[in-house]
């Protein structure tokens, strides 16, 4: 399986010690359970490919936001990275350590510094467990503070986020979605981690409770100096809390480059279509026309070529044979397509 | 700003106990520990105690429920027989309960083959009825309250076992759970401090039940004289004795009838109770 | 503008457990005119959900309808008997919802979920059923319709199974659709399949529709006029336009302030605090804890709806100060 090459983001001289994640040629397929007839006639194993040579680096201090559709991977990117899945192919470097390829012990060690936000907010506590039982024991585990401090130090991560000490013998059920949401990023802040990669954090909150978690990732994020892997489906979401943007399509990126210049003139046909498929809050401006027709196609049958083809209103013969490469355009921009917009 | 709740549901055992049924299954199932603990407290005679003279009395102030075939108090004897009959369901229900949880636990965790195994051995046991595979395994072992012991824990964890595993295949994928591991908490932090305290809800609900089956499991095999040995009083077994008597003297039969029955359903409203305040207790 | 064919006066369903009564619509009134979509918009638990299922009375078994009316084209449908209302659902009122995955029946092939939905006095023979059923699949846009007849819903994909929810939903020709979140669980270029799907099929089966969603966008591309919903009542209501070009209550502001909008870098503005519990709501009105612009009078009286301009209510004390209010389309310009 050919890989991507690997190309810096950073538009600064290539400076190795800034890198905080590297993902380096990832690939993720989960095979599907066959049926006794199709062994027995040996037909080759079906995969639903969710990851197909994944590349990309996130230096120190940067919010990079990873979007597409369901189906895209970028939650499996996301579980491959903290490594709650094995790669099928491929390597993460973690602070330009390999990751993937240590020992269990060392892996816990590293764990601390790499944490993650949920989307759903009703299952991503244990509903037996308090609020101050929780970080109490991440903190325990990670020896973060001694125990003398241990009381003093969650009342400093409940106020952190929002909340007030009083709150930290309540169990998650007498909590509303927002401040759930909370009290997973005070676990998540708790081992001191350097990387936080946040799963749809506000997608399953209501939109005033939305906003409030989000300024409150933002204040974090800077306070801390935090690397951190946005993802979301929400394009406008990520405008706001993101530097850079990747936007992937069926298990590979399509187009990388900073969120600003990305929203302001895509260079990817897919990238385009995701921007104007946003409903627009102008009641004048409607249109009759779907900014694409179809469907995606089904995981377990990529199209050949270039994946986004059969959809692609600039498809071209040679679009349907060979998928295009990731390249690095001059303006720090990269792409995978024959046929770019500009 | 941040700190409005909703309005924490009423968990206090104080509402749960607002509910007649749950009083009822209280009081019968206190009233059972304390006959089996002071058994003394309620009679003054001896359950073994043979008296020819007085045999097959009809029940009177001096004989409660009268006097059986050899003479003995039966009012004495059903007195005496809670605490063998407590045991039975106690006893018998502890260890497939912990066994079966710590095996369901496993087995739905690592899943792969361990469950593969599990599920098999499952699927043959629970083709054939609970009582016919005690009797069986009784008949191997020989008669003897111990043996009824084993008989029913040989089995019995395996209804444990297939709770908990369907609740830990659900938790298993949490958000929560995930968040563990990527704590990077090992396995035995996971399944014992995050997974079991959510996974063993219905395992301790159908324990309740559980006494009551071991309970009348234990009764029956000594109705059939696979069970306490003789003169053990115990109230299947008094059943068993009486049933040779139940023309001239009916109350040998009936009395430890009627107490197995309402420890069953002691213990059964009790359970329901117990149904109640798991369900809202932290949610 | 043209008649009205709904009218819903008053309308109070309140959901009833042992320890508390929750007001989940709390006197709701307003009018749905023929070939318009009309938008109930709000965050979760405002009881946008609850006054459409109140429609066609499919609320839990712990709701009641208390009071009020809903009268449809003359009839009042809160008098109707259970046969009576029956009759209603489907072929004149017909309702959509956000989880096809969980709305259509698995173990029926679609053709058989459409033809349930002929009624026995359509009169139509079986080669009429199949016909009309190709139609209306047609109608949806759903390819290959023939084979997609004899297919089962885990054959469809996400937004198809939502364009067969619509065709099943259209199959006795309602005059009025209830949408309730029908784009939420969808990837946007779907949504935006759906939402010009519905807006063509409204126009060309001259049909009401009302649409449920938290979605300002969305309500912004698809509706006529829109009602704003807060706590169980209605807090603004106007003509699409107005709302967003002249926004005059304080929580139809602060909703449009909170959204991360395209082209806003700065801070996002939140609305403090967290939605009132409906159980016990406290007095003067529920937005007031949680108000930039709140006075005494705001914490102990209840506003009532003001007409601020034909077809423009607002419940508010305080409109001498939303006057200053900016539109924020201003700042949606291109893109």
């Amino acid at each position: 399986m050919k890989g991507d090459e690997i190309i810096n983001m950073n538009n600064s001289s290539r400076d190795v010690d800034n890198v905080v994640i590297e993902v380096k040629d990832l690939y993720k397929w989960f095979p599907l359970k066959q049926s006794i007839l199709e062994y027995a006639m040996k037909r080759p194993k079906k995969y639903v490919k969710a990851v197909n040579g994944v590349s990309f680096k996130i230096n120190k201090g940067c919010t990079v936001g990873l979007v597409g559709e369901s189906g895209c991977g970028k939650s499996t990117i996301a579980r491959c990275i903290v490594r709650l899945y094995d790669l099928t192919e491929g390597s993460i470097f973690f602070n330009n350590k390999n990751f993937t390829d240590i020992s269990s012990e060392q892996l816990r060690l590293e764990r601390a510094k790499m944490q993650m936000i949920f989307q759903d907010p009703y299952s991503s506590l244990n509903p037996r467990m308090s609020v101050y039982e929780t970080i109490e024991e991440m903190l325990k585990f990670h020896n973060v503070v001694s125990k003398d401090k241990i009381h003093d130090r969650i009342k400093d991560l409940l106020e952190m986020t929002g909340l007030s000490m009083d709150v930290a013998d309540r169990f998650p059920g007498e909590f509303s979605g927002g401040q759930r949401q909370r009290i997973g990023i005070a676990r998540s802040l708790s081992s001191n981690p350097e990387f936080l990669i946040a799963d749809e954090p506000v997608s399953a909150l209501d939109v005033s409770i939305q906003a409030q978690i989000l300024n409150l990732l933002v204040d974090l994020k800077e306070k801390f100096n935090l690397t951190v892997l946005f993802i979301s489906h929400d394009l406008n979401v990520v405008k706001h809390i993101a530097e850079r943007i990747v936007v992937m399509y069926l298990g590979s990126i399509v187009e990388m480059g900073d969120t600003a210049d990305v929203f302001e003139n895509p260079y990817h046909p897919y990238t385009e279509v995701l921007l104007n498929a946003i409903p627009d809050l102008n009641p004048e401006k409607r249109t009759l026309e779907y900014v694409i027709e179809g469907e995606l196609p089904s995981p377990t049958d990529l199209p050949k070529g270039c994946k986004f083809h059969p959809r692609c209103s600039r498809c071209q013969n040679i679009c349907k044979k060979i998928n295009p490469d990731l390249k690095i355009l001059k303006c720090g921009r990269q792409i995978a397509c024959h046929f770019p917009l500009k | 700003m941040n700190n409005t709740f909703k309005k924490r549901k009423k968990t206090n055992l104080k509402y749960i106990f607002k509910n007649p049924p749950v009083i009822i299954g209280l009081l019968i199932v206190t009233i059972v520990f304390l006959l089996a603990f002071f058994p003394t407290l309620f009679t003054k005679y001896n359950p073994n105690a043979l008296s020819p003279s007085e045999v097959l009395k009809h029940p009177s102030k001096l004989h409660l429920f009268g006097t059986d075939n050899f003479g003995r108090d039966v009012f004495a004897r059903v007195i005496w027989g809670t605490r063998v009959d407590l045991q039975l369901g106690i006893f018998s229900m502890i260890i497939p309960l912990i066994a079966g949880s710590f095996i369901g636990l496993i087995t739905g965790y690592y899943g792969k083959w361990i469950d593969m195994l599990f599920m098999r051995i499952l699927d043959i046991t629970m083709a054939f009825p609970f009582t016919v595979l005690v009797i069986t395994i009784m008949s191997i072992l020989g008669q003897g309250i111990k043996n009824v012991y084993f008989a029913i824990w040989i089995i019995g964890w395996m209804v444990f076992a297939r709770l908990v595993r369907a609740e830990v295949i659900i938790i298993k994928n949490s958000e929560y759970i995930q968040a563990a591991r990527i704590a990077g908490f090992n396995d035995r932090k996971i399944i014992f401090r995050h997974i079991l305290p959510n996974a063993i809800s219905p395992a301790v609900v159908y324990a309740t039940s559980y006494i009551v089956i071991c309970m009348l499991t234990g009764a029956s095999m000594s109705f059939l004289g696979l069970g306490v040995e003789p003169p053990t009083p115990e109230w299947g077994a008094l059943m068993s004795e009486g049933r040779s008597y139940i023309q001239i003297a009916p109350w040998m039969t009936i009395y430890p009838g009627i107490f197995l029955a309402a420890t069953g359903i002691g213990f059964s409203l009790l359970g329901d109770g117990i149904t109640d305040f798991l369900r809202t207790k932290g949610r | 503008m043209g008649k009205t064919i709904l009218k819903v006066e008053n309308l109070k369903t309140y959901f009833y457990s042992k320890e508390e009564t929750v007001k989940a619509v709390d006197g709701v009134s307003f009018e749905v005119y023929e070939g318009e979509t009309f938008g109930l918009v709000g965050e979760s638990g405002c009881g946008k959900s609850a006054t459409c299922r109140s429609i066609l009375q499919l609320i839990k078994s712990q709701g009641k309808i208390i009071g009020g009316n809903i009268i449809y084209k003359d009839i009042n449908l809160l008098n109707l008997n259970k046969s009576e209302m029956s009759k209603i659902r489907g072929r004149e009122i017909s309702m959509i919802f956000q989880e096809p995955m969980t709305s259509l029946n698995p173990i029926l092939k679609i053709k058989k979920q459409i033809f349930d939905g002929f009624y026995k006095e359509m009169k139509l023979t079986n080669k009429e059923k199949e016909l009309r059923a190709l139609e209306l699949l047609k109608l949806v846009k759903i390819p290959s319709p023939i084979q997609r007849l004899e297919e089962y819903s885990h054959q469809f994909s996400g937004g198809m199974r939502q364009r067969a929810m619509i065709a099943i939903s259209l199959a006795a020709k309602p005059k009025l659709l209830l949408a309730d979140e029908p784009t939420t669980a969808l990837d946007v270029t779907i949504q935006d399949q759906i939402i010009k799907l519905i807006n063509g099929l409204k126009k060309e089966l001259k049909m009401s529709v009302i649409l449920v969603t938290h979605d300002l966008a969305v309500i912004a591309q698809m509706c006529d006029r829109v009602a704003v919903m807060y706590a169980g009542k209605i807090v603004e209501m106007s003509d699409i336009k107005s709302i967003f070009s002249k926004p005059r209550h304080p929580y139809t502001y602060a909703l449009m302030n909170a959204l991360p909008s395209k082209n806003k870098r700065k801070k996002l503005e939140p609305i403090e605090g967290t939605p009132p519990n409906l159980a016990c709501l406290p007095n003067g009105c529920s937005f007031a804890p949680r108000c930039k612009i709140a006075e005494k009078i705001c914490l102990e009286k209840e506003p009532e709806l003001y007409e601020l301009e034909p077809g423009h209510v607002i419940r508010c004390h305080m409109l001498h100060k939303t006057s200053a209010y900016k539109s924020i389309i201003e700042s949606s310009n291109e893109r």
